[in-house]
């Protein structure tokens, strides 16, 4: 039999005995030696049950109730706790989606990574400290031999889950899982793992169970994609024919989601003329002030924006840009250290207090994480009702109406309106926030990475509702996003920010070809796309970067100069860059011009450009 | 909207439902019948009395169980029943409305002092910090001495003395709630700093508050016991559960029932008044799901 894996007809139960439900329901599926395969699907489907089950454990509150887990020999239901032990973290190991808490902080990264090993004793610390080494040289870990002596603080998100791979591989297992592992990083750094990920995978041939919710990521990892719902397999086949026709209609809808711009565009003719948000020279920041009045954190440095009337812009970049700071600047949680708002013709306070209630009540921000920003001890009633009182002075039957109309409005059933939000849904929690936005009747919605916390279905959903929302009520929206794709569904125009600066500004479809940017470039480059081989052929963070000498001591060099393919030695890291103004329209902060900067990407755009197009 | 996501649900609020009915809190029961029986004990003791509180009654001290007296008598020859009946009222009374004060006035100043200005609320935690230097017996020594004893200043030395531990603690608290997003969503709402406080934040810290009230209490018999026992508190022929245990602690040699039932008294009661609030805040807990 050349079957490694062999699940069939895996249930699992969850709740007390008597009251029991099915969380899995009849799973069953294979697979061979050196194969990956991809469980995907949204929250709730199942999927790191599954692959937990795996394992033979069982989360808190659930319990394994029947069918048959074959890894290898093992008969993974049927052994006791004891026998689990001995194969856990040996025969089959667990990447989990967190690499920050799955570390002891308080040990240093290479005793934790020989720890599991050690404890199986599969060598001697001195071999498998040496095998280490090797495992992070070919996870492309920087300066192997000295990385294993940092804490787990000490070294980026990226670089921390690569060294939790290590760990799960350094036993040579038969099994590898991994759950979610690169949901919470930033694109760019994503691709870096992922290819870590797959290179180590190939070349030790290890037998994997990738699990995950993006599509997009899955393709570049699985040789089979089995897709989940409510517990049960609604698909299953080899990646190619599952990309190219699949036949479920769920399947249709996860790839359709994968891509929100694909299938959204933004609403034509709603944005007006008039500006209403003006952002001039803007510098903010956190800690003390100096004498100068200037924060010891700057993270916005000289930012200059305009919002028109009904118009969306969105504000990409990774995490660390300064992005949701801008969006708390606007709604008055932060006071600037330098420049000025203007909204609709009136200087904007930088504080709350200096703000007038009108202008508090056209100003509305919407969280990206609905569970933090629902007060848990208020019903959905309560929390609309709230400005509905504060800003229109609704009573009685009045206000009733208006908070069925509001939830008419973002698509909820109006008998939700007595839940509180933890007997809601992420994808309703999400759709309550927008409504509590929308009660105010604002003119701005200032909306913090609000899709990113949700399924790629659910994130969609939403998505389309904000488009809707726009066309309806001319409301305009400042966007904020990490996702280049979310971004381009819904926004006129664009923004992209790196470590507080703006260094690319431009109309949506300025962003659909070259030139851009060069940090641009890498970002747009950086998102998986729907096909296999995406990964060996996109030209992203490949090569050696340009040698540069020693940099100026000049605070307003360019901040993207580290990581910069494009860079020029003399120019770039002696003096600061300026703004330029491309062929197309848009703005950028770099010394290169347009010219220079087609020449670089036109031999990666034209051939990845395909699935946006 | 698709239509598989219109149907999907948590999951989680089913079990959490299965949860509350199938699981019967006992202890909260307990809890609750041992602290109504204190508080009708505390309201209607002095009536219930068979004898006044500083008469005596029998020739034989350290007397044990009988039926004209159940709980023996004292050191005096005096009806311990009686006696514990007067004297329950002091340890509720003064230990209830002392721990209300404290828990009150320390979880107030802790609101105030989240949102209001930073130099305001440096203020307010330097005082709490002066005060939580002080050691609460210390402190209860040098007002009784400076000022004697009565129980308006009992309650005051009390108050005093865990106020700044409240504050802490629901300071800590607040400040963690007041970061989260939807208090920046009210603020940036525009709401008043008294809306803030109350409706954002209070409700979500008052589990927290509620089990500290009622650490607070059992603090707070303690320290009244403590100064009783040393002469310092409630003054004869008045007694509270502590002084009961001081009157007659030269009956611990023979075990007599007058030292043994206050002594117990005591820890009935601290331990009722926290089995309660463990309950109420589980239960208010689980209607939020968990915070």
């Amino acid at each position: 039999m050349t079957q490694l894996i062999r699940v069939e007809d895996l249930r699992v139960v969850a709740g007390d005995p008597g009251s029991e439900v099915e969380i899995v329901k009849g799973v069953s599926f294979a697979l061979e030696k050196g194969e990956v395969l991809a469980l995907i699907g949204e929250s709730g489907s199942g999927k790191t049950t599954i692959a937990l089950a795996l394992l033979g454990y069982a989360r808190r509150g659930c319990r394994l109730s029947g069918g048959v887990v074959q890894v290898g020999e093992h008969d993974m239901l049927a052994l006791n706790e004891k026998q689990l032990q001995g194969l856990r973290g040996n025969r089959v190991s667990y990447i989990a989606q967190s690499a920050a808490a799955a570390f002891n902080p308080a040990k240093k990264l290479l005793d934790q990574v020989v720890e599991g090993p050690l404890i199986h004793g599969l060598g001697t610390r001195a071999e498998l400290e040496a095998k280490a080494i090797g495992l992070f040289r070919d996870l492309a870990l920087p300066n192997p031999e000295r990385i294993g002596r940092r804490y787990p603080h000490q070294v980026s998100g990226g670089q921390l889950q690569r060294v939790m791979a290590a760990m799960a591989l350094i036993s040579d297992p038969l099994l590898v899982v991994l759950d979610e592992p690169t949901t919470a990083l930033d694109v760019t750094t994503q691709i870096d793992v992922l290819r870590a990920f797959k290179r180590v995978v190939r070349e030790r041939g290890a037998t994997a169970v990738y699990v995950s919710h993006d599509l997009a990521v899955v393709a570049q990892m699985a040789d089979q994609i089995v897709v989940l719902n409510g517990g049960q397999i609604l698909e299953q086949s080899a990646t190619a024919p599952l990309l190219k026709a699949p036949t479920h209609e769920y399947t249709r809808s996860l790839l359709a989601a994968a891509r929100p711009d694909t299938g959204i565009r933004p609403p034509c003719g709603v944005a007006e003329e008039g500006p209403l948000l003006t952002i001039t020279g803007l510098t903010a920041g956190y800690g003390n002030k100096n004498l100068h009045g200037m924060p010891a954190i700057r993270v916005l440095e000289d930012i200059d924006l305009t919002v028109r009337r009904g118009q969306a812009i969105g504000v990409i970049g990774e995490s660390g840009s300064g992005k949701s700071t801008l969006a708390r600047v606007v709604a008055g949680l932060l006071t600037p250290a330098l420049g000025g708002l203007t909204f609709d013709g009136q200087p904007l306070g930088g504080s709350l207090s200096e703000r007038t209630p009108e202008q508090f009540r056209r100003i509305q921000m919407v969280f990206q994480n609905a569970d933090t920003a629902l007060n848990p001890m208020h019903s959905v009633a309560n929390i609309l009702s709230r400005p509905l009182k504060m800003y229109f002075g609704l009573k009685g039957a009045a206000l009733q109406a208006r908070i069925g109309e509001l939830l008419d409005l973002v698509r909820l059933p109006r008998d939700m309106a007595e839940r509180r939000p933890n007997e809601l849904s992420g994808g309703q929690k999400q759709r309550v926030n927008l409504a509590r936005a929308l009660a105010a009747k604002p003119d701005l919605i200032l909306c913090d990475e609000v899709t990113s916390a949700l399924d790629t279905v659910v994130g969609a959903a939403i998505l389309e509702l904000l488009r809707d929302l726009r066309q309806q009520l001319g409301v305009s929206y400042l966007f904020i996003s990490h996702d280049i794709s979310t971004v381009r569904a819904l926004c006129d125009d664009i923004v992209v920010m790196y470590s507080g600066h703006k260094v690319h500004a431009g109309r949506r479809e300025s962003f659909a070809e070259a030139p851009y940017h060069p940090y641009t470039d890498l970002l747009i480059h950086s998102v998986p796309e729907l096909r296999q081989g995406w990964l060996e052929t996109c030209g992203a963070t490949h090569g050696e970067l340009p040698p540069i000498g020693e940099r100026a001591n000049l605070p307003e060099l360019c901040t993207f100069l580290n990581r910069c393919p494009v860079r020029v030695d003399g120019l770039c890291n002696r003096t600061a860059p300026k703004r330029r103004t491309l062929d197309n329209g848009s703005e950028i902060l770099c010394h290169r011009d347009g010219a220079d900067l087609l020449a670089t990407q036109r031999g990666v755009t034209t051939t990845s450009f395909g699935a946006y197009a | 909207m698709n239509p598989l996501i219109a149907k999907s649900r948590p999951a989680s609020s089913a079990l959490a439902l299965a949860k509350v009915s199938g699981n019967p809190s006992w202890l909260g029961l307990v809890g609750a019948t041992v602290c109504v029986i204190w508080l009708l004990v505390a309201l209607f003791g002095p009536w219930l009395a068979p004898h006044p509180v500083g008469e005596v009654i029998s020739d034989n001290i350290f007397e044990g169980f009988s039926l004209a007296h159940p709980f023996g008598t004292d050191y005096l020859g005096r009806d311990m029943l009686s006696r514990v009946l007067v004297g329950a009222r002091f340890t509720v009374g003064l230990s209830l409305v002392a721990a209300l004060l404290a828990s009150t006035f320390g979880t107030g100043c802790a609101l105030l002092s989240v949102v209001s200005p930073k130099w305001l609320d440096e203020i307010i935690s330097r005082i709490m910090d002066a005060f939580i230097s002080i050691p609460s017996k210390m402190l209860a020594l040098i007002m009784v001495s400076a000022f004697g004893s009565s129980v308006t200043l009992l309650i005051c030395t009390a108050v005093i003395s865990y106020i700044p531990g409240s504050f802490r603690v629901a300071r800590s608290m607040a400040v963690n709630i007041e970061a989260l997003e939807y208090v920046q969503v009210a603020r940036t709402r525009g709401e008043g700093k008294l809306y803030v406080a109350c409706r954002e934040i209070l409700p979500n810290m008052l589990n927290p508050v509620l089990t500290d009230l009622g650490l607070r209490f059992g603090y707070i018999v303690l320290l009244l016991s403590g100064m009783s026992f040393l002469g310092l508190g409630v003054q004869p022929p008045d007694a509270d559960l502590g002084s009961l245990v001081r009157e007659n602690i030269g009956g611990l040699n023979q075990g007599a029932m007058a030292i043994i039932i206050p002594a117990l008294a005591i820890g009935t009661l601290t331990i009722g008044v926290n089995l309660l609030i463990d309950y109420l805040s589980s239960r208010r807990g689980r209607r939020s799901g968990g915070h």
